[in-house]
């Protein structure tokens, strides 16, 4: 019954009925789709094919016929699927501690559950080795270790959709007399497919390039694709094997997408969105299985989160605050500046890679959804997503080779770290804003058409407001990523200016005691950052009819 | 309901706004310069005193930029890519295990700065594009304490860690993913013969429980116990230095660098070919072979100065003296063999 509904309304949007303005609407939807593929052509697409360009030589094929080249691809892909799945298994419980129980606090929990996200992989590693006992190379290690940094991507992206789903949807199929298992089966499940889809989208692609990860708990010995092209290209110079794999790793990433446009195809619409909801109530009966699986995944997550809190506080004679005393000073001229002034540097590049990344997103999913061909949008979709899946070391080097033709040699500009951010964070706003945006009844811009409003005054009136709290999600999660962004951000940051994330690096490269306490103490105080963002931007959109 | 969402919307671009205009932006922040300026390209762990950089920005008028470029193989390489329009004036950091490499691609200019007279043959390098700037040598390094307690003599040599008795003690970073690990490598290569000597070597270690990391992080501030991770082994491959970071209260060093197992790794210095600013950048090299410079090498950087007659500092004589014999290899040999030998040693470690 609710299917017939469903594939009603997606008729009704599919239906080519004249748009709102189309004609008016042309050359501006032409100026966004130039604005954000430019965007994404400059700092993107052309390092990334200069670099390949650089590399490619009649050899480069040979790096294919090795069948040593296919066990690292089956082997990036293996792990990445293991991770992607428990993330999900491990997301879901949260999701619904978020969207549907009522508890108080609640912007507390999101924001420690955000946490592990901005961790960074080299000291996540290393307090997996340590728990988890395994200095030998693991595999399951690498697997909790990358399904630990995704959760948050699950629990929010699923746990947003699932918060604005209408629940007399649900009530109406328990009443008609289905179990709480069939009810989520053929209720809740399909009505979140859009948030589902897109994070394992994102999760696969976090985890098919998750490079410190696989160093850390492999040991050096397990090879993914991304450590692989790593080698070759820091360590080797080896760019026609770096570029073979760089294709290998490029065509992986557009099968994974091809396979979840597929899949997304007609479902990116969230059947009832609404912009008002109540969802939140206390559990019933079965429901305390569910809170309790969550609370479970919770105390998982706490557990690495303190195991670094207490290393910032440890010493050789016991407890110290040592660690967080030397935040005001360099460490011993390791780092270019205070330990305080890189959080501020954390704070700065991810305001500016969150804003940039915020009005490409935005732009984009304007874009996507006025344009009436499919493949074109689905095309323009996949272009947008691509930078999570290609390795950073091949960015960042195709950024060394091509960006001092460009007015200002952007190769030593403080602006470089924000921009190589908001590549990574735009897919992210598009993938929070677009499935909401999808959703939007087609026949309320009709209405406000008809009643006059011009094209940009229906995005104004109609789309921004309905989409307005994903796109807060959006920024908040962008902000997020931005902070704990480290495969770019350690590549391109000056050392006069190094994020949190590239000062713990530095501080637990060097020897002696304080420098590793520093390190950890840098890791609290960026916990501590990032937990403080999310409070900000969630209390940003709690509005009037709150869930609290 | 809808103005309202719509008028939360413009708080928060209004917040934004105000964040942006208060400062919590990077536009406006770069340092575009008025004065004169000299880059230098270097890896992640250059370090320099305050007061030495400023030593140099007052003699010389010019205000020194540092452009960090990951480790010292990742800046070759860097290096090496950007050869047509260098990201800087003078690079430091390109060592022995690429030395070869850098002057392949013709990355450097001929310059001998001022003082290059005073450093000492054991250093020196014919070729006028490079200059050594300091040794950073690699060594085995102990936990003397875990000996003294387990009543264990303490190994000496390279040979010495195939032994029964250290069994499972000793941490050693991968050649294939770190730069100590790979000097390492060469050290064992050198010692005990390119054929299969070395890898017969390893084959003892592997079977002797040696652990393995990514990095040498894992290596030395996890796995080592006499540094601040606690771990559980006794012996690990850091550098000739490390025991500097490691002294207590008492003026003495919890852990031991092992001198007879050391491997050379110097560190050069030279002026970028198409330098923007190439009278700059020699007066930058002058500086860094300058007694300034060198004097404070030690503590900035864990490393040893190349120049005769600058001091270490008070107790490096004492915990961390300069290895008198270490081991050295030819950087061609290097570069011509360098991904061979990693290999194999991947093919030998695996099981």
């Amino acid at each position: 019954m609710f299917r017939t509904r469903r594939s009603g309304r997606t008729g009704a949007v599919t239906t080519p009925g004249k748009p709102a303005g189309s004609a008016a609407r042309r050359p501006l939807l032409f100026v966004g789709a130039v604005a954000v593929l430019g965007f994404l052509g400059v700092f993107f697409a052309w390092p990334v094919l200069a670099i390949l360009h650089r590399g490619l030589r009649p050899e480069t094929a040979l790096v294919l016929v090795d069948h040593g080249t296919w066990r690292i691809v089956a082997f990036t892909l293996g792990q990445a699927a293991a991770s992607t799945a428990l993330a999900l298994a491990a997301g879901m419980p949260l999701a619904y501690l978020l969207a549907r129980v009522r508890i108080p606090g609640k912007v507390l929990l999101r924001a420690v559950i955000t946490v592990p996200f901005v961790l960074p992989t080299l000291v996540v590693g290393m307090a997996f080795r340590a728990l988890l006992g395994t200095a030998e190379p693991s595999v399951s290690a690498i697997v909790l270790a990358n399904a630990f940094f995704n959760v948050a991507v699950v629990a929010r992206t699923v746990g947003g959709l699932w918060a604005q789903l209408d629940r007399r949807a649900e009530d109406a199929a328990r009443s008609l007399g289905a179990g709480p298992l069939r009810t989520f089966g053929t209720v809740t499940l399909p009505a979140l497919r859009p948030a589902l889809w897109s994070a394992t989208a994102v999760v696969f692609l976090f985890c098919s390039t998750s490079f410190g990860v696989v160093l850390v708990l492999g040991a050096g010995r397990y090879r993914t694709l991304e450590t692989e092209i790593y080698l070759r290209t820091v360590r080797m110079l080896d760019l026609s094997g770096a570029a073979a794999l760089s294709l290998l790793q490029l065509a992986a990433v557009l099968a994974a997408l091809a396979v979840a446009a597929l899949a997304r195809r007609r479902r990116e619409s969230a059947g009832g969105v609404r912009a008002a909801e109540r969802p939140a109530r206390n559990p019933r009966g079965a429901e305390w299985l569910v809170v309790a699986a969550g609370g479970a995944v919770l105390a998982a997550l706490l557990v690495p989160i303190g195991a670094l809190l207490v290393r910032s506080v440890s010493s050789r004679s016991g407890w110290s605050l040592a660690g967080y005393r030397a935040l005001s000073g360099t460490g011993d001229g390791a780092l270019g500046v205070s330990g305080w002034q890189a959080a501020l540097n954390s704070l700065r590049t991810a305001t500016d890679a969150t804003w940039m990344a915020l009005s490409l997103g935005v732009l984009a999913c304007l874009v996507l959804i006025s344009l009436r061909k499919r493949w074109t949008a689905e095309l323009m979709d996949t272009a947008l997503m691509l930078p999570l899946g290609v390795s950073a070391v091949t960015v960042g080097f195709g950024y060394l080779i091509t960006l001092q033709l460009l007015p200002g040699d952007l190769r030593t500009s403080p602006l470089l770290v924000p921009f190589a951010q908001a590549l990574v964070v735009t897919p992210l706003v598009v993938r929070t804003v677009l499935p909401v945006l999808r959703s939007v009844d087609e026949r309320l811009r009709e209405a406000a058409a008809t009643l006059g409003a011009g094209p940009w005054r229906v995005r104004r009136e109609v789309d921004l407001p309905l989409a307005g709290r994903a796109i807060c999600t959006a920024a908040g999660f962008g902000f997020v990523v931005a902070l704990g962004e480290f495969g770019a951000t350690g590549f391109l940051a000056r050392p006069e200016a190094p994020t949190l994330p590239v000062a713990i690096s530095e501080l637990i490269s060097r020897p002696g005691e304080l420098n590793t306490q520093m390190a950890y103490a840098s890791c609290a105080l960026l916990m501590l950052v990032t937990a403080g963002a999310v409070l900000v931007i969630e209390s940003l959109r709690t509005d009037s009819v709150g869930e609290f | 309901m809808k103005r309202h969402t719509a008028r939360r919307m413009r708080a928060a671009v209004a917040t934004a706004a105000v964040l942006l205009v208060a400062g919590c932006s990077l536009i406006g922040t770069d340092g575009g310069s008025e004065g004169e300026t000299v880059t230098l390209v270097t890896h992640d762990s250059f370090a320099i005193s305050d007061e030495a950089r400023r030593h140099f920005e007052r003699e010389s008028g010019y205000e020194l930029r540092v452009n960090k470029m990951g480790d010292a193989g990742a800046l070759t390489n860097e290096l090496v890519l950007t050869k047509d329009a260098p990201v800087g004036d003078v690079a430091f950091g390109v060592d022995s295990t690429f030395y070869s490499r850098a002057l392949d691609f013709d990355v450097f200019e001929p310059y001998r700065p001022q003082g290059s007279g005073s450093i000492p043959v054991k250093y020196a390098v014919v070729d006028p594009r490079l200059t050594p700037v300091d040794a950073g040598d690699v060594c085995v390094n102990i936990d003397k304490s875990w000996f003294a307690q387990h009543d264990v003599p303490e190994p000496e040599n390279l040979a010495d860690l195939t032994e029964p008795r250290y069994r499972g003690l000793f941490a050693v970073p991968s050649p294939a993913t770190s730069s100590p690990g790979m000097a390492f490598l060469l050290n064992t290569i050198d010692g005990f013969g390119r054929q299969e000597g070395w890898k017969n070597y390893w084959r003892q270690l592997m079977s002797n429980d040696v652990r393995i990391s990514s990095g040498w992080q894992e290596a030395y501030n996890q796995d080592f116990s006499g540094s601040a991770g606690n771990g559980q082994r006794p012996i690990v491959l850091s550098y000739a230095s490390s025991p500097a970071a490691e002294v207590g209260e008492d003026g003495e060093s919890r852990t031991r660098a092992l001198l007879d197992t050391c491997y050379r790794q110097v560190e050069y210095a030279g002026v970028l070919t198409g330098a923007e600013h190439p009278k700059r950048a020699r007066e930058l090299m002058d500086f860094l072979l300058s007694w300034k410079f060198q004097s404070q090498v030690s503590e900035q950087m864990y490393v040893y100065p190349t120049v005769l007659g600058v001091d270490l500092p008070e107790n490096w004589q004492d915990v961390a003296p300069l290895p008198p014999e270490p081991a050295e290899m030819n950087p061609e040999v290097v570069e011509q063999n360098r991904e061979q030998w990693v290999s194999q040693w991947r093919e030998l470690t695996r099981s």
